[in-house]
């Protein structure tokens, strides 16, 4: 995969604010479960939360391939962070693919005010099975009424608009969904509580409560009934994000074991002499390595509009298990001393988690690709 | 100035403020009269100030033979154009051949100037002067590269030869009262309108009244002191030995105490007999302002910390319980 | 205001390494950035042309790669720049060095109109010498203020923080002036990846030996007064005795025990 100059200059302008930065209080807010405010506020300074909004919007619209390097980076330093501009991202795709000018001016006026965006879909009721979503929207003259709860969304309470999915027809099912786009600051519009999570600490996750919210008619992006497909679309291309950023963890956590191994005496030598580890680590970085290269190649695919869907779901089904047992090996190669807060390997191992449950399980992944492959 | 004009002896800056001289004047004496006796020439200080007749004195019972002294108020605070100015008619009227100046902040301001308008080479922050006896010319050793390189430099075509030498770097000379020895003294040409800058204001930052370039005792607390209020450690730890209190870039962008006790390579360079490091990792840019230090002692509770490959001696352990110890086997040590 | 920010490509000194072999210092693979005090300076010009209006230009000598510190400039806030790279410019002392700027720094003054300020870091972190911005004030004949840590534009005067073994004073000097600039007040912000988009898109201007009137002679090696004999890495001596004791007390004591024989205190 052949990283540009101007992907490596954006890139080292990234790294070097995380290394900077973030790196020096991460374990910090990871024990407070708080996301840093400042270094939020730094990054949309940056511009970070414009990756996937179109120039003539006054954003950065960066290829999947940009997107993916960027994803890596932020994966190696903090994967909370990484989540936040991940959402933010899919939000952007949800009104890239189908929404409006009008609305996607609007929309994307909020992020260059200086706005993160969320993304609405999961209930208490409604995990994988999206069919279940409970959250109404009626419409009433030249509004529409959002009632139901969402659970579990990132950025919820920071963001300054959320895409939001809810039944214009329960009866309907899947086939009753639409998408809204619900500015943050609307009245109904109710966060919830605040999750205490097991790892992506640094990233903000609530409730969300929609309580007889009005939003205006125009609000709703592109056709009732259709908002189950666009999801699917939108999470087709997003969720490689997390391919990208499963990549950058693993790869940090097999940096840092190297260095540990190194340095790590016991009898009499370090503990890179030794075949059992040494054998750990060429499997932990093999694995890695291919799970970057799927990534890469996913993106690449979705560059050209290529029959990435499979791709997209491979990449982050295994850059995600990937992540989870390299960052476990990496726990058990730090010995008891991985175990310990004070080192930054369990952080590492809680974080990895989540990458195989969000963004569709990698249940549901292996649903889609299979899904893919027979119905050819 | 070429080397062909006749230039002769050797001189060393001596610099003052509010009528008191900075000591690395003084310091520099001891390589000014290596070079001269080695040159078989006269080794002049110069001093200007207001008030400072006194310091005329001392120099030359530090070892100078003759003093060139400008006694003038316009000198009781320092500014760029009143001392390059004149010590420019000086070195028109007296050719001298060698030019000392210590690397204080004003020697870094002025020496550079004075070179510039001699169109002659001047080489910063010596770590050792010697006279070449081949090249029949000052040998200058300075380090670069955040002092990863030495250099030996000589300025071959041109006089007078110049150079500049941290505080620290030479120890004092031996001082005789009763060395005898000329004092000249010389007028201040300049007018007030000549002079392009005016301080408006003096802020002093500094609570004690500690010069940390001129310290013999330096401790010095970082990131592991965790807060503020922890720097009663330091301060406590420097009282009993009599010295002053630095600062790692940590503590101070942290806001735990006032840049001007940062040491380091964005902060000041010292080079004191005695510099302890507490709760001081080592990095590359600290190490640059304080490894010119005579003895160098560390306190910190990483065994891997940078620090201790420069620390003559270190303690592995935890601050808060060494440093309580070490003042309490200092007193003892003090009272017996 | 129209500034003029004089800056120099260095390799990160904390990165240099010695080869433990050939004991020289190894400079593959160690990372180019803008020198650290001219950041500082930098910054200062951007937040005076923020404040009051005016234009950033940054300059520098060096070979074509230096082009990259010039654009990371652009990136945050230089609005026009300058590369002056010529073979006949190489080996420079510190006197050829603000020769070179200065002859330079006059001729830009004919595209960028006059500069009322002049902006360096304090010393370059490889040569270290902090000399080039006094020079250039001489070589200009204009005023200068070094370990510059603020600096306010009111009116036609110019204030500077300058520090001192205390603390620091505010000076006010007459522009045109040449202020050398150490750590400052303000940390050099970081680019967005907008603009370091925009400032890796936008032409650095080239200038060379025959680009002005200037005498050769008195650039590189030539032009030198300072004459470097010989050049070697330090011995690194690494023979510190590390103490670690049951107990913090059991350590001062063994600490106290070896220094009190060398009469350390």
């Amino acid at each position: 995969m052949e990283i540009t100059n101007e992907m490596r200059d954006l890139g080292d302008l990234i790294e070097k604010y995380f290394k900077n930065e973030v790196d020096p209080v991460v374990a910090e807010y990871d024990a407070r479960g708080e996301y840093p405010e400042k270094v939020y506020n730094d990054l949309i300074e940056m511009g970070l939360n414009l990756l996937a909004v179109p120039t003539e919007h006054d954003g950065l619209m960066v290829d999947h391939k940009t997107e993916t390097y960027i994803a890596e980076i932020l994966g190696r330093h903090d994967c909370g962070i990484a989540s936040a501009i991940g959402v933010n991202n899919s939000a952007c795709s949800t009104m890239n693919f189908f929404g409006n000018d009008e609305q996607k001016k609007d929309f994307f006026g909020i992020l260059t005010s200086g706005k993160l965006a969320g993304f609405c879909l999961t209930e208490p009721n409604a995990g994988s099975d999206s069919a279940s979503v409970k959250t109404t929207a009626k419409l009433d003259g030249d509004e529409y009424v959002l009632n139901g709860t969402k659970c579990f969304i990132t950025n919820g309470g920071i963001a300054g608009v959320y895409i939001v999915i809810a039944s214009t027809d329960l009866s309907k099912g899947t086939k009753g969904l639409s998408v809204f786009y619900v500015e943050g600051n609307r009245e109904g519009l109710i966060i919830g509580k605040h999750e205490d999570k097991m790892g992506i600490r640094l990233s903000n996750t609530t409730q969300i409560i929609f309580e007889d919210c009005r939003i205006p008619k125009d609000h709703l992006i592109g056709q009732e009934g259709k908002g189950f497909v666009y999801a699917m679309k939108t999470l087709g291309t997003s969720r490689n994000f997390v391919g990208g950023m499963a990549v950058g963890l693993a790869q940090r956590a097999i940096d840092e074991c190297v260095e540990y191994a190194k340095s790590r005496v016991q009898f009499g030598k370090p503990i890179a002499y030794k075949q059992g580890i040494q054998f750990m680590l060429a499997d932990m970085q093999t694995q890695t390595a291919a799970a970057r290269e799927l990534a890469y190649h996913a993106a690449d695919l979705i560059d050209k509009n290529e029959d990435y869907e499979i791709y997209v779901s491979m990449s982050k089904l295994f850059a995600s298990d990937v992540a989870m047992k390299v960052t476990t090996d990496g726990v058990q190669i730090f010995g008891g001393y991985g175990y310990m807060k004070e080192y930054p390997m369990e952080k590492m191992m809680r974080d990895a988690k989540i990458l195989q449950i969000y963004e569709g399980t990698n249940q549901i992944q292996r649903v889609v690709i299979s899904n893919i492959m027979l119905s050819k | 100035m070429s080397a062909n004009i006749k230039n002769k002896n050797v001189w060393v800056f001596i610099e003052t403020e509010y009528g008191k001289e900075k000591k690395v004047g003084f310091e520099l004496l001891k390589p000014g009269r290596e070079i001269a006796d080695a040159v078989n020439q006269d080794l002049v200080a110069i001093v200007f100030g207001k008030d400072v007749k006194n310091v005329a004195t001392k120099a030359i019972a530090y070892g100078a033979d003759k003093v060139i002294l400008v006694d003038n108020p316009i000198f009781e605070r320092y500014s760029t154009d009143a001392v390059t100015d004149t010590l420019m008619d000086l070195i028109n009227k007296y050719n001298p051949d060698t030019i000392l100046i210590g690397a204080t902040i004003n020697g870094r301001d002025f020496g550079p100037r004075v070179a510039c308008r001699l169109k002659t080479g001047l080489t910063a922050d010596c770590t050792s002067i010697s006279y070449n006896e081949e090249t029949g010319n000052v040998k200058w050793t300075r380090p670069a590269f955040g002092g990863n390189l030495m250099a030996d430099i000589e300025c071959p075509n041109n006089r007078p030869q110049m150079g500049t030498v941290r505080p620290g770097v030479y120890k004092l000379p031996l001082l005789k009262e009763d060395k005898k020895g000329e004092i000249i003294e010389e007028e201040c040409n300049i007018s007030e309108s000549n002079i392009r800058t005016k301080i408006i204001e003096t802020i002093k930052e500094v609570t004690e009244n500690i010069n940390l370039e001129e310290a013999e005792i330096i401790v010095s607390g970082g990131r592991g002191l965790g807060k503020a209020e922890n720097f009663s450690y330091i301060r406590d730890l420097a009282k009993v030995l009599g010295g002053a209190v630095g600062s790692s870039r940590a503590a101070v962008d942290s806001g735990w105490i006032p840049h001007a006790h940062q040491v380091g390579q964005t902060g000041k360079t010292v080079a004191p007999k005695v510099y302890i490091a507490c709760g001081i990792s080592g990095a590359i840019q600290h190490l640059a302002g304080m490894s010119g230090s005579d003895t160098i002692i560390a306190i910190n509770k990483d065994k891997n910390a940078p620090i201790f490959e420069v620390a003559h001696y270190g303690i592995v352990g935890d601050l808060f319980e060494v440093i309580p110890e070490f003042i309490k086997e200092i007193e003892k040590y003090k009272n017996s | 205001m129209n500034i003029l920010v004089c800056i120099k490509q260095v390799p990160d000194t904390t990165e240099i390494k010695i080869n433990p072999e050939t004991n020289t210092l190894m400079r593959e693979g160690v990372p180019s950035i803008v020198n650290t005090f001219d950041s500082y300076a930098l910054e200062l010009g951007v937040r005076l042309k923020e404040e009051h209006g005016g234009k950033v230009t940054v300059m520098s000598m060096g070979p074509e790669q230096a082009k990259a510190a010039l654009k990371e400039c652009l990136s945050v806030g230089a609005d026009e720049a300058y590369l002056l790279s010529d073979r006949a410019f190489g080996g420079s002392d510190t006197l050829a060095t603000s020769f070179i700027l200065a002859n330079f720094a006059k001729q830009l003054e004919n595209e960028e109109g006059k500069f009322d300020l002049i902006l360096c870091g304090k010393q370059a972190i490889d040569g270290d010498t902090g000399q080039v911005g006094p020079e250039m004030a001489e070589h200009l004949g204009i005023a200068q203020v070094t370990y510059a840590t603020d600096i306010k534009a009111e009116g036609d005067k110019t204030l500077v923080k300058r520090e001192n073994d205390q603390g620091y004073d505010w000076i006010e000097v007459l522009s045109p002036a040449v202020i050398t600039v150490t750590k400052s007040d303000f940390e050099p912000r970081y680019a967005t990846l907008k603009s370091k988009i925009a400032a890796n898109k936008a032409e650095i201007h080239v200038l060379n030996s025959k680009s002005i009137n200037i005498d050769v002679e008195k650039c590189g090696l030539k032009g030198s007064p300072t004459k470097v004999k010989k050049s070697y890495t330090p011995k690194k001596e690494n023979n510190g005795i590390i103490i670690k004791e049951e107990t913090a007390s059991a350590s001062v004591q063994t600490l106290m025990r070896l220094i009190a024989d060398k009469k350390v205190i």
